[in-house]
């Protein structure tokens, strides 16, 4: 629970520095943590299975490598400057300090923000999440992008989206002094890749024959076991984040679980009354919207509060995966429609349904007699939409400028695993 | 001589192949083809991405016949394919000129 952030402080000041480090660390949340640090880097190979198995047959290993050289580089880029960036000394409410450049002072003791754990395992906790948000976000331009590109403006949104972002809620920023709730990162993780994903789907345009050609998903299997260690790896996304192995934990454990099978219930219910079927994409949708929903609101919501947060999205992103048929844009693995819609349900949702009763430190919302949580809530989701909107807008078109963003067209036919890294998946 | 083309479900392949067996035949080629005719295609639906498909996979089957045997053969053909539901498929009978046997040089019935 980041709101921890400020007692943390306060107990850090008071104790004396050798005694903190003897006292504070506990073992038992240092071993939560560390294993839940291991679950969030597994949900990144979980998300390129997911994709990987919704893309023709010719573009599954460069969907692939968007999120597997993805931990490579935000990695590198985390321990360089991003962490420093999105928990160094707060500047201007707005960004952190150059405090933790190349992770100077993080070390074996207490963390300043955490002083239950390690200052090392937090800031590895959160680079889990730093490499994740980025790889959410190559759903969208998957199936014709160039890689170095793709590898350039990677690096760019974290440094410049995610890492500010990140900042505002968690690090000591304006969004997390207004009092807007995100447990795991409503607002940090998928608002601002949904929103990102939005904007590159424009940038990069439609890939060739979409929407008249079919482009259906060669390997389902793959996005089903993707799936699957995606909602395995979310429990230490969202349980994780407590930060402590301790009852809120256990809760945001269970509001997870049950807010992942509420929607693939009922995306699956919403495709058999409108189409008469349901179908196997659309479940294993349906839990990761669930999923992706109930992230900013794990901590806050009673059990009861995730199945009708999960029903909701289940629902809501069904239909909002169809909207780019109408609106034209060619959001190749439905990161809008999951991430950006299922995010900003789950942060407005946040908003009603979170109650001090879970969490103490949390806050009430409207079903507790406190509106106004959903406005502030709103304001966060508008905010963090914004910013990543333009901001990506502008890194996209500087990178298109000197670089060149999209596939030519001859690759492109050919597929980006030969055309982008010389191998295919299946040669037999 | 006859040579007999068989369009049928694939899942009926073994029965039609154990009926031709029982009945002598010595030899069969079999392709894997998509196509339609009136039983027409299905459609798929993807999150709401509809894609009508148009060809169905098939099997087709080629045996070369005597001209005693022709008859026997087609029936046994037309009743293990049977399920007496659309799609069950066709079979066509050709004429065959002649028939060489590469090992031996047989020529006609002999090389069947």
């Amino acid at each position: 629970m980041r709101s921890k952030t400020f007692a943390a402080i306060a107990v850090a000041l008071l104790a004396s520095p050798a005694a903190a480090a003897e006292s504070t660390i506990d073992k038992g949340d240092t071993a939560w943590i560390l294993a839940s640090s291991a679950l969030v880097l597994f949900m990144t190979p979980g998300l390129a299975l997911f994709y990987g198995g919704m893309t023709r047959q010719k573009n599954i290993l460069s969907t692939l490598m968007h999120s597997i050289f993805m931990i490579g580089i935000i990695s590198v880029q985390w321990a360089v400057i991003g962490y420093t960036l999105a928990f160094g000394s707060d500047i201007g409410s707005f960004v952190g300090g150059m405090d933790y450049f190349m992770l100077n002072g993080v070390g074996l003791g207490p963390s300043p923000i955490a002083d239950n754990l390690p200052d090392l395992l937090f800031m590895m906790f959160q680079g889990m999440f730093a490499i994740i948000t980025p790889a959410l976000i190559t759903g969208a331009f998957a199936e014709r992008m160039r890689f170095v590109p793709f590898a350039v403006f990677s690096v760019l949104w974290a440094t410049f989206v995610y890492d500010p972002i990140c900042h505002w809620v968690w690090g000591g920023g304006w969004i997390g002094d207004l009092g807007a709730l995100d447990f795991a990162g409503g607002t940090v993780v998928h608002i601002s890749s949904g929103t990102a994903a939005l904007a590159a789907a424009i940038v990069l345009g439609r890939r060739l024959g979409w929407p008249n050609e079919p482009m259906p998903p060669h390997n389902l299997p793959l996005t089903v076991l993707g799936a699957g260690i995606l909602w395995f790896g979310w429990f230490g996304f969202n349980a994780g984040s407590a930060l402590a192995a301790d009852g809120l934990a256990a809760s945001a454990f269970v509001t997870t679980h049950m807010a992942a099978a509420a929607a693939t219930v009922t995306w699956g219910i919403a495709e058999h009354l409108q189409r008469g079927k349901a179908s196997m994409l659309g479940a294993a949708s349906g839990a990761v919207a669930g999923l992706v929903a109930i992230t900013p609101a794990a901590g806050f919501v009673t059990v009861n509060g995730a199945l009708v947060i999960g029903g909701i999205a289940g629902v809501l992103c069904y239909l909002a995966v169809s909207w780019k048929f109408k609106l034209g844009y060619d959001d190749s693995l439905d990161v809008v429609g999951v991430h950006g819609v299922g995010g900003s349900w789950g942060a407005i949702a946040t908003g009603i349904f979170a109650t001090t009763a879970v969490n103490p430190g949390g806050a009430d919302g409207l079903l507790a007699g406190n509106p106004g949580l959903v406005w502030t809530q709103f304001i966060s989701v508008v905010a963090t939409m914004a910013y990543s909107f333009i901001v990506t807008l502008v890194l996209l078109k500087l990178v298109d400028a000197t670089m060149g963003l999209r596939a030519d067209q001859e690759d492109e036919i050919q597929g980006l695993d030969l055309s982008q890294h010389g191998e295919r998946a299946y040669t037999s | 001589m006859k040579k007999v083309e068989a369009i049928i479900k694939p899942f009926k392949l073994d029965e039609v192949k154990e009926a031709l067996s029982g009945l002598g035949v010595q030899g069969l080629t079999v392709s894997e083809i998509k196509g339609f005719g009136r039983q027409k295609g299905h459609t798929e639906l993807y999150r709401g991405a509809e894609y009508v498909v148009d060809f169905l996979p098939k099997v087709k089957l080629e045996v070369i016949v005597t001209d005693e045997k022709l008859a026997e053969v087609v029936s046994a053909i037309e009743n293990s394919a049977k399920t007496g539901r659309i799609g069950d498929g066709k079979i066509f009978v050709l004429p065959i000129e002649d028939v060489i046997r590469i090992r031996t040089g047989e020529r006609g019935g002999d090389a069947i």
